[in-house]
């Protein structure tokens, strides 16, 4: 399957005092068609740097891309003019939000909201448009379209605006839906609901999918591959399943064992990670988690570990194999990646 | 509705009765004049016993933070009773309270706002002695340094300004505020819900560790259900107002009654890529607490309501020793709700 999008050695900074402070620095990797790919990681991750960087947004929050590409369809966005990416956004790639009611403008209905997003794109008729916006949102399942057009963002409830919000997202077929914690403001039912809908809608589009967020539990229920990043670096990546199992970085098993499972055992004393995440500036010289890392040794204190790519999946770690033997005697003595089919 | 422990004898520490929280909300109307009132805590009644952590989970709007507020008296209830000790706190004077608020304490989801931005933690900290009039200069410092360690921060951190510390060292200092003056009970309202996830854990770990070493008694008030089941000794679920389930732990979570937990339960996004998932996505919105549905609350969401559900409010009863359900189908033991489901819908072809 091809790829939809490529990023390669993205760094994104942010201006401060001195010089820029490196949000996203040295990140790559690919998305296929039609895939559902999640971005995991705690906040100062990058993760959302990267979906906006992505989307050229970092520039309207006094953000800059410093250095590498972003291939989308063969593209390089990072090229892009202004003008140019504005007539990207939102039809070929679109992005949805945490919070809805800032991406929607409250002066307008919703009516007219998403048959502008239709008509900045496309030149039909208003009418058209408007009847597109209904079926829209007959599409994410709001009851009541045709009322509901001619509301107000406030007269609607958080989980109505989020779907509102898809549906603009979706009303020009985009190939890649990016979502930035798109039910982290929700409550958990509907929360359910609008996964639901995104599996739905993946469906039915064979729409790639980039899913930001910090819940991990999310991330697996949605994706086929898992990437995790941390302090602005990717530290995994990796199909849902492995990553899951068999975490190859130390960080990604830390980070996994200290989310109390609904099946763990109650009132253990949970795995937890010593301290906390670097600011951006004051970040170790080696590796990023070199500091909270329990296999860390001088090499990671001094060297950034490279993201090496082996069997199926990349990893950035110095002690991989370390890592690796954790899992050998697992499955009968079958040494990892020996079924995997070339 | 009498509540029994039947896991050991232990003492009852918190009684709620027929607690109710309501708040009158202007400018409804054709005149803007009418008045509403909206019940945001109704006729709870709760037990909490010595030495437990009761865990209370529902969605945003569903009263478990009011409840929690209330039965500290940080908000004044409408009706009902708070028994301390036996004792009820809403007929207590403002002095009294004060001598009782040594014994129960509040942690919040974020402790930022409550701590002054101009005080060093230290003053912080200290700043609950003085207001009990406890300890004096120096007495005082080490006091607080104790509770520092206590909570894992460094005493070097004494002087240094609430900005100047993470999301989860403030949750900590939020915790040596609550510890201060030794409590019996502590209502811990979100108390990791802000936090990244590797700190979420060691907030958690703390709580367990001080619980156990002071036998504190936790109202652990969440809407992360895994947290909460880590957690928590028996667990409290709310919708609208009020307890629709009450029961251990291992209850709730293995053989939920009530429609509402049972699905909960199969959307919790979970961790382990081999859970089985029989998601049942419930459907509709939690309804304004200000015109909440006739009979039973959950009635427009639910899968199983029938007209009795519209007619008749259900109420908290015991169907097996120390579970409580509110609720006129409640699942039986070992039925999942997608079985309850099919049941019911054979039912309606039968007498259709």
């Amino acid at each position: 399957m091809t790829n939809i999008l490529e990023v390669n050695e993205l760094v994104t900074g942010y201006r401060g005092k001195n010089g820029y402070l490196k949000a996203v620095d040295g990140v790559s990797f690919a998305i296929k068609e039609g895939e559902t790919i999640c971005i995991v990681g705690e906040s100062g991750s990058g993760k959302s740097v990267t979906s906006m960087s992505v989307m050229r947004l970092v520039e309207y929050e006094n953000g800059k891309i410093l250095a590498g590409e972003i291939n989308f369809k063969g593209e390089d966005l990072a090229k892009k003019t202004t003008e140019e990416m504005r007539k990207l956004r939102g039809s070929e790639i679109s992005m949805i939000f945490q919070e809805p009611l800032t991406a929607l403008n409250p002066v307008f209905t919703i009516g007219k909201q998403i048959s502008e997003a239709i008509l900045f794109h496309q030149k039909i008729p208003k009418k058209l448009a408007m009847a597109r916006a209904e079926e829209l949102l007959t599409l994410v399942g709001l009851s009541e379209p045709k009322t509901r057009l001619k509301q107000f963002p406030h007269e609607l409830s958080g989980g109505m605006r989020q779907r509102v919000m898809i549906a603009i997202a979706l009303a020009t077929e985009p190939d890649l839906l990016i979502a930035d914690e798109p039910t982290t403001a929700l409550d958990v039912t509907i929360e359910a609901q609008i996964l639901e809908l995104l599996r739905k809608i993946r469906q039915e589009k064979n729409m790639a999918i980039m899913l930001i967020t910090h819940d991990i539990g999310v991330a697996v229920e949605m994706s086929q591959r898992i990437i995790i990043m941390y302090a602005g670096k990717i530290m995994e990546i990796a199909e849902t399943n492995d990553i899951m199992k068999r975490p190859y970085h130390p960080y990604t098993k830390a980070l996994l064992e200290s989310v109390p499972t609904m099946d763990g055992e109650r009132g253990s004393l949970l795995k937890s990670i010593k301290g906390s995440i670097p600011s951006l500036n004051e970040l170790p010289a080696g590796c990023r988690f070199a500091p909270r890392c329990p296999l860390a040794t001088e090499q990671c204190h001094q060297e950034q570990p490279p993201l090496e790519t082996m069997q199926n999946r990349q990893v950035a770690c110095w002690h991989v194999d370390k890592m690796k033997s954790l899992y050998e005697h697992e499955k009968g003595g079958e040494p990892v990646g020996a079924n995997e089919s070339h | 509705m009498e509540q029994t422990n039947h896991t050991n004898n232990q003492q009852p520490l918190v009684q709620i009765k027929h607690l109710a929280k309501h708040f009158q909300i202007k400018g409804g109307g054709l005149l803007k004049r009418e008045t509403k009132t909206l019940k945001a805590v109704d006729n709870v009644s709760l037990t909490i016993y010595k030495g437990e952590t009761l865990g209370l989970v529902g969605e945003s709007g569903c009263g478990k933070s009011t409840l929690g507020r209330n039965v500290l008296r940080l908000q004044e209830p409408t009706n009902g009773e708070v028994l301390f000790h036996g004792e009820d706190i809403l007929t207590y004077s403002k002095k009294q309270l004060r001598e009782i608020r040594n014994d129960m304490q509040i942690i919040y989801q974020d402790p930022f706002g409550s701590l002054n931005p101009r005080f060093t933690i230290g003053e912080s900290i200290g700043e609950m002695f003085k207001i009990h009039g406890l300890y004096k200069g120096k007495e005082r410092e080490e006091k607080v340094k104790e509770l520092l360690e206590l909570v894992g921060l460094d005493t070097s951190r004494y002087d240094s300004y609430p900005h100047e510390f993470s999301g989860g060292q403030r949750q900590r200092v939020g915790i040596a505020r609550a510890l201060a003056l030794n409590p019996e009970f502590i209502v811990a309202d979100e108390p990791v819900s802000a936090l990244d996830v590797s700190v979420q854990s060691q907030i958690i770990n703390l709580l367990m560790k001080l619980k156990a070493e002071f036998g504190l008694t936790l109202l652990f008030i969440a809407h992360g259900l895994n947290v909460v089941r880590h957690i928590s000794d028996r667990v409290g679920v709310m919708y609208l107002g009020q307890i629709v389930e009450l029961s251990d732990t291992d209850q709730i979570f293995d053989r939920p009654a009530h429609p509402y937990t049972a699905a909960l339960l199969s959307t919790v996004p979970d961790p382990n890529p081999d859970a089985r998932k029989n998601r049942i996505v419930l459907e509709g919105e939690v309804p304004s607490p200000a015109s909440p549905p006739s009979g039973c609350r959950f009635r427009t969401r639910c899968p199983l309501a029938t007209e009795q559900c519209k007619q008749v409010e259900p109420k908290l009863q015991e169907i097996r020793s120390g579970h409580f359900v509110s609720c006129h189908y409640p699942l039986q033991e070992g039925q999942s709700l997608h079985e309850a489901i099919a049941t019911m819908q054979d039912k309606e072809k039968v007498r259709a």
